[in-house]
């Protein structure tokens, strides 16, 4: 009983959100409910943050710096698409009190992610999360490609987690145990099934992550559900799964990370190479944003791959900085409307340093950001991914991430040359909307200042990659 | 000596310029003229300040100067600044030529003055960052970072192909400098920091300097540009806007044939013997090949643009014989190319101003209506070819006499480029200047005004006070070239 209290962030917020699920229905205010909903996720950060190392239920739940900080950041990224949906409130169809509920639940089920040291909890953790994914990704019924991503993502969604249950009966089956410490212990060398299992785990993690050859969903799901959700979607859950699947290699399989490393490596080649030759057919923003985010995912695992301290650093820095740049371009994508009619084509942004030149440079220096060019933020993530691909020898990773970053600056460039030198069309409203104004402006500013003080960060990634090593 | 942080100043008074710009709303034309003359008060004001570097510079002192260093990353990752006689006269090259290129933009830049400025004045910064930056990565921050307000100023601001050309000078450069940021990781975790001045007396074997020697090679070979990667060069250089021009000729291209002196001789000195055959041979053929294709061209920018890679294939030259003589005169052809190369695209600049095309037959006889424009352009004309009186003389004899001792053949086709410039240059003024005024909308055309005036003035004087008499100039970097040199031949591992 004791140690429930140790959960003590999961359980308000589940509660929470019951009690908000019960109220919904009398309270006609929805603005009301996802107030209280931003409230209480304020309030678990706190508490959080207060919390110490603890390791609870028989070692299968653990509350180390390093879940403390990737919770953060989930939370962080829920709030996040909780303000953009302040933006939506003309938007009739998803303007439903169920949003901000499922978000909640959908957030307890990262935040066991990534404190799980079982197998169990885990996969518990992954399908409340899903579940919430879901129905957010069909949420506007009335919208075909609303649907389209809500069926596409559930069926694809299924499998993987078949897939993924399917790797942990494996593991199970040649270990005997589903504690990760456990099962670090108790494994035979060069065991084919134990093998086997990680590479379907790994499978169903990598789909979760939206890293190639994983990622068909994505683009359909981006493109399809509404902004706030695909905001969502590009923020909280890539970072669940990351934390997850790092807790899950290095915890359990530490060890012979021979035998999984180079499908990290793999799939991290594939996603950066992939998402930069993709992404430069594409004409909406939200696609673009889509392949993007693959194209970060494999950066990032770069960081997972060289397990190393500067490894795990490296990526928990990439995941903050990621965080940070995608809150500030969703909520751009968000302003992009005229007449309550939201614009998603690229080619609808052209002339917005006319009309709206503040937003124009910010949302500009937000792609340089996102291609990787310095002083900005972006560049200090590829930076240290480099730094630890170096020093643990893979030269071959670093330079295909190099080849691949140039390749990508060209699509995040193009949006550059759509605002600023293509023929102006017709205004759109603009970073008028507060809540918007709220996200948009401190994240691409933070960006900019970024290279003046990038000590804090580093610090907290150095304490997340203590967690390990 | 003096205490006080002037390179940090330097660096931040055009930030500080860009705070205010950004305050002033833009509105109507007056508040368009208080945002240019912020621009020219700031950048003027940063000039004055870098003079205090000449002036309190240490001629005895061959080491670095005026440094700073403060935590920045982590321990190996610092805030490191510091110039010494190599770098001290880009910078003041560098906020020289930046107020000078608001003030020749003052009336031709209509559209969005104001993001206009702080482009400049963003690229003011990371130019002079680049140049007393003593961190490998502080160093990378700043070269790679000029990039985004140089994307936009040929972008926004440029001619037709704009877009084209922008976006081929950033993928190039882009494409080259992230080798370097790979050998940069690489060095910190091989010596434990990026800090220059350690790094200076650092060992690398000779295997890892080949490796680290190409990377930062393939960063500085673009920028410089070196045939055969100078094709982004006449691209970019006949669709930026005029300013954009003298910046990337006057300074953008100096920072790569800078991180040759200071990096590859002085980290990887090794290598650099080993790949000095590769440099001069791609030398010749830049100079021999670009000054050939100068002769057919039939815009005057592009013109101008391939001889600069032919300049600059004479700095490589130079930089590549290990000499004390040969890199000062890269040193110098590179401050005087600064100065006449930024000041023949003002010339151009001033015809384009009034007619609205480079096209060189759609001028000539312009001496008849434009005599002080004939005079100007005549003696950044002679400059550039090398007439003995003018800077670009000297930069040229000290960089062929080196190479005279250091290899025959070499000089021989060098001089044959020396040669092939005055054929081009004087065949642009002859078509541009001389001949009869035939053309109709050449007859109203008007002289230099007193801005044009007040801009070409110093440019003149200091092509002539380098040709003339560059003695104190030579006094400045002589000390660091010699500690360059001497440095380079004792860790050369025989």
């Amino acid at each position: 009983m004791n140690s429930l209290y140790f959960l003590l962030p999961e359980i308000f917020i589940f509660i929470m959100s019951v009690i908000l699920l019960m109220t919904g229905l009398f309270v006609k205010k929805i603005k009301i409910i996802n107030y209280i909903a931003i409230l209480s996720i304020v309030i678990a950060v706190v508490i959080i943050l207060n919390q110490s190392f603890q390791s609870i239920l028989q070692n299968s739940f653990i509350i180390d710096e390093f879940s403390k900080i990737f919770k953060v950041m989930i939370l962080i990224g829920s709030a996040a698409s909780l303000v953009m949906f302040f933006s939506s409130k003309e938007d009739q169809h998803i303007n439903l009190y169920e949003f901000p509920i499922l978000i909640l639940f959908s957030t307890i089920g990262m935040m066991v992610m990534v404190s799980s040291n079982d197998l169990l909890l885990m996969f518990i953790g992954l399908e409340l999360q899903s579940l919430g994914l879901y129905v957010l990704a069909a949420l506007n019924r009335n919208s075909l490609l609303s649907s389209e991503a809500g069926i596409k993502y559930f069926i694809l969604g299924a499998l993987s987690s078949g897939l993924l249950l399917f790797g942990i009966s494996y593991i199970y089956g040649f270990t005997g145990n589903t504690n990760f410490n456990l099962i670090a212990v108790n494994y035979s060398e060069d065991s084919l099934g134990l093998i086997i299992g990680i590479v379907f785990v790994c499978s169903g993690l990598a789909f979760k992550v939206s890293a190639v050859p994983f990622h068909m969903w994505t683009p359909d799901v981006y493109q399809g559900a509404p902004t706030p959700i695909t905001g969502f979607f590009a923020l909280a859950p890539k970072i669940a799964a990351m934390g997850l699947l790092v807790r899950f290699l290095l915890n359990s399989f530490g060890e012979i990370y021979i035998d999984w490393q180079q499908i990290l490596i793999f799939i991290s080649i594939a996603s950066m190479l992939f998402a930069a030759v993709a992404a430069i057919a594409q004409t909406n923003i939200k696609r673009l944003m889509a392949y993007s985010s693959i194209g970060h995912i494999g950066y990032a695992l770069i960081g997972v791959a060289c397990v190393s301290p500067e490894g795990i650093k490296s990526l928990t820095v990439y995941l903050m900085i990621y965080l940070i740049m995608n809150i500030s371009v969703f909520a751009f994508i968000l302003t992009m409307k005229r007449n309550d009619e939201y614009f998603e084509q690229i080619s609808d942004m052209s002339g917005l340093y006319k009309n709206h030149p503040l937003s124009a440079i910010m949302i500009s220096l937000m792609m340089f950001s996102l291609a990787g060019i310095p002083p900005l933020a972006g560049f200090f993530g590829k930076f240290y991914i480099f730094m630890a691909a170096v020093e643990s020898n893979m030269f071959v990773l670093a330079i295909i991430g190099i080849i691949a970053s140039v390749i990508g600056a060209f699509y995040y460039l193009r949006i550059v040359k759509v605002i600023y030198f293509d023929e102006p069309q017709t205004s759109y409203d603009g970073v008028s909307i507060k809540s918007l104004a709220v996200l948009f402006y401190p994240t691409s500013l933070l960006v900019v200042i970024f290279c003046f003080y990038p000590l804090p960060l580093l610090k907290i990634a150095e304490t997340a990659s203590n967690s390990f090593f | 000596m003096i205490d006080f942080p002037i390179l940090s100043l330097i660096l931040f008074i055009p930030i500080l310029g860009i705070l205010l710009m950004v305050l002033i709303r833009n509105t109507s034309e007056r508040t368009e003229r208080n945002l240019k003359q912020t621009a020219i008060w700031i950048t003027s004001l940063n000039f004055l300040v870098s003079l205090l570097l000449i002036i309190f510079f240490d001629y005895e002192n061959p080491s670095f100067q005026f440094e700073e260093k403060y935590f920045w990353i982590n321990n190996g990752i610092s805030y490191h600044l510091g110039i010494d006689g190599i770098s001290v006269l880009f910078i003041v090259l560098t906020t020289m030529l930046v107020p000078i290129c608001i003030l020749a933009s003052y009336d031709s830049i209509k559209l969005s003055i104001k993001e206009y400025l702080i482009s400049f004045l963003a690229l003011e910064t990371f130019m002079i960052g680049v140049f007393c930056s003593l961190d490998l990565v502080l160093f990378y921050l700043f070269f790679e970072g000029g990039l985004i307000p140089m994307f936009l100023i040929i972008g926004i601001w440029g001619g037709e192909r704009r877009v084209y050309s922008t976006f081929k000078f950033f993928l190039y450069t882009l494409a080259g400098s992230v080798f370097m940021l790979l050998a940069i990781i690489y060095i910190y975790w091989n010596s434990g920091t990026t800090d220059v001045q350690y790094l200076l007396n650092y060992q690398f074997s000779k295997n890892e300097q080949i490796i680290l020697w190409l990377a930062f090679f393939a960063s500085f070979v673009v920028k410089i540009p070196m045939w055969p990667f100078h094709t982004w060069l006449p691209d970019a250089h006949v669709e930026a806007p005029t300013a954009g021009s003298v910046i990337l000729a006057g300074v953008l291209l100096k920072m790569a044939g800078y991180g040759f002196i200071r990096f590859s001789l002085g980290f990887f000195p090794d290598a650099s013997e080993m790949f000095m055959p590769m440099i001069f041979t791609l030398s010749i053929i830049a100079i021999i090949v670009t000054s050939l294709i100068a002769l057919v061209q039939e815009d005057m920018k592009k013109l101008i643009a391939y001889s600069s890679v032919a300049h600059m294939g004479f700095v490589t030259l130079g930089i590549f014989t290990f000499t004390i003589q040969g890199i000062e005169g890269g040193i110098i052809q590179m401050i005087s190319h600064g100065i006449v190369s930024a000041a023949l695209f003002l010339c151009v600049g001033v015809v384009y101003d009034r007619l609205h095309t480079r096209e060189i037959s759609r001028y000539g006889g312009l001496v008849n209506k434009m005599p002080f424009y004939a005079f100007t352009f005549m003696i950044f004309i002679l400059a550039s070819l090398g007439l003995p009186g003018t800077s670009g003389f000297v930069g040229e004899f000290l960089v062929l006499l080196s190479v005279f001792t250091v290899n025959t053949y070499f000089a021989l086709f060098a001089t044959t480029g020396v040669v092939l410039a005055a054929t081009y240059s004087l065949w642009l003024y002859r078509k541009v200047i001389f001949g009869a005024l035939v053309k109709d909308d050449l007859v109203d055309m008007l002289d230099l005004t007193r801005r044009e005036i007040i801009i070409f003035v110093p440019l003149i004087f200091l092509t002539f006070f380098l040709g003339i008499y560059p003695k104190p100039v030579i006094d400045i970097i002589e000390p660091s070239t010699k500690l360059v040199v001497e440095n380079f031949n004792e860790r050369l591992q025989k």
